[in-house]
């Protein structure tokens, strides 16, 4: 009994060791980490808010796949990597705290004239949202009509003559298929 | 008597009339390599970045509040129209227009988004004989409809076949066509509606020296994958919209014989002429036609002083 009491309380040392030491040996992010779900609306209004099962594409790709340069992992781009492997951008997880909402803005654009400056060709949020996932989905044969992903608003059918909105003659076609 | 135009002083002004004419007429060819304004924007165009979501279109027919399309935004059936054996092209009733191609190459279709590329020195520009057009130093191509008599020479001018005139107003002549949405956004500081609703940053806005910048990091850095040129950088001189391509870009439909300078100066020893016709003939012909005639009046003239003189005598008699 003893034995087995003592196997126990090794194994338990062991996991609770595990749980300690390895994510510090690595400083590394994992996929569990992460929220199942992210909820995309800080620039909806033509679209709805877009419900991002991140759980799912994290067992479809790597992180940094989608995280290039952050979450610690090593980074996947070899020209970003020439900066980018030990900085505190590694420590960056949100797109939108390096990529610009409001991308064309008058003083947004004064900063890019910065000689200094290397990433003066940085997407916006939305560009660079868009880049990364239409790119992979064609790929990978995922969604790439626009309706497929997003839900249009009323504003959005107004804008696009669409929907309630459309002209009387035209027909619609659902979705974009390439 | 009236002292009538001697041919020695008519020589003299028509000799000095030339010479200036001709002085003016080298400064105003040495003035003619303007390189553009310094601060003005542009939009590079990255067509490996289109889908051809149509967000463009949809974001122009509002802002410039342009009339409803016969099919909505979202019905993507409109690239495989074909007018008069043509893609869609712009007309009155959209600035902004985008046409897909099957390159035989490439697996997926190729969207090209066309619109008025705002030229360094726009032809439309120089063609107009009521200064109709104006390059604004932010780099837009504005138009005046004001002062527009509807002769529609801009859109023969024009090297992309921009401007289009409004047939359903012909009274009240009106040309049509993208304006960089010059009085709503860009003398602001504001992109143009469409580079906004892109979704895919295929539109890059920003200072022309600055975008050009970009296309050219672009290509040095994807090497192998763009070509390596940058449509608009040097085509007609300059133009502040760019574009660059994974495919040559005659197999999507750009015109890759435009002129790499601008299209005035193909006519501008034509033009140079016109001031000169205009000034120096009337006077040149006027001159022949008053020494052709000058005997004639000399005799005139002594004739009717001959007549007072007889009537003064017959008067006095």
């Amino acid at each position: 009994m003893r034995t087995r009491k003592k196997i126990v309380r090794t194994a338990f040392a062991l996991a609770i060791g595990t749980v300690f030491i390895v994510p510090s040996q690595t400083w590394c992010m994992d996929a569990s980490d992460a929220p199942e779900s992210v909820t995309i609306d800080t620039m909806s209004d033509l679209y709805g808010p877009v419900e991002f099962d991140h759980l799912m594409h994290s067992e479809y790709a790597s992180c940094q796949e989608c995280h290039h340069q952050t979450t610690g992992e090593i980074v996947v781009d070899p020209n970003c990597g020439r900066c980018h492997h030990s900085h505190d951008e590694n420590d960056i997880v949100s797109c939108s705290e390096c990529h610009e909402a409001d991308r064309f803005n008058k003083t947004y654009l004064k900063t890019l004239e910065n000689p200094e400056l290397y990433h003066f060709d940085k997407p916006g949020l939305k560009g660079a949202f868009h880049l990364n996932c239409v790119r992979c989905h064609e790929i990978t044969s995922g969604p790439t009509g626009c309706q497929e992903c997003h839900t249009m608003t009323e504003a959005g059918e107004k804008r696009f003559n669409t929907g309630s909105y459309a002209p009387a003659k035209g027909t619609a076609s659902s979705g974009h298929e390439h | 008597m009236k002292q009538l135009l001697n041919r020695r002083n008519f020589l003299k002004g028509g000799l000095a009339a030339t010479a200036s004419a001709a002085v003016l007429k080298n400064k105003k060819t040495e003035a003619h390599s303007f390189e553009g304004y310094p601060d003005g924007m542009g939009v590079l165009v990255d067509l490996t970045r289109c889908v051809g979501c149509r967000s463009c279109e949809a974001a122009c027919n509002k802002e410039q509040g342009l009339p409803e399309p016969a099919k909505p935004f979202d019905d993507f059936s409109v690239f495989d129209e074909m007018h008069h054996g043509q893609k869609r092209r712009t007309d009155e009733t959209a600035y902004t227009i985008v046409n897909r191609y099957d390159v035989p190459e490439i697996d997926h279709p190729l969207f090209r988004k066309i619109q008025c590329n705002h030229c360094e020195e726009p032809a439309c520009l120089t063609s107009c004989f009521v200064n109709a057009y104006t390059k604004t130093p932010e780099g837009a191509v504005i138009y005046n409809p004001k002062v527009c008599v509807g002769c529609r020479t801009c859109m023969i001018a024009c090297p992309f076949y921009i401007p289009t005139f409004k047939y359903s107003s012909a009274f009240k002549p009106r040309i049509m066509k993208c304006i960089f949405c010059y009085d709503t956004r860009l003398k602001d500081g504001k992109p143009p509606a469409c580079v906004e609703a892109c979704p895919q940053e295929a539109l890059t806005f920003g200072k022309r020296t600055d975008v050009l910048k970009m296309g050219k990091q672009r290509i040095q850095q994807k090497a192998g994958k763009y070509v390596d040129h940058i449509y608009g950088e040097h085509e007609v001189g300059g133009t502040a919209w760019m574009y660059i391509s994974d495919v040559p870009f005659d197999k999507v439909g750009f015109d890759t014989h435009v002129p790499k300078e601008p299209i005035l100066n193909s006519v501008k020893e034509f033009l140079g002429i016109v001031p000169m016709v205009l000034t120096i003939w009337p006077g040149l012909f006027v001159g022949f036609h008053l020494l052709a005639t000058r005997k004639d009046k000399v005799k005139e003239m002594k004739e009717a002083e001959d007549r007072n003189n007889n009537d003064e005598k017959e008067g006095q008699a």
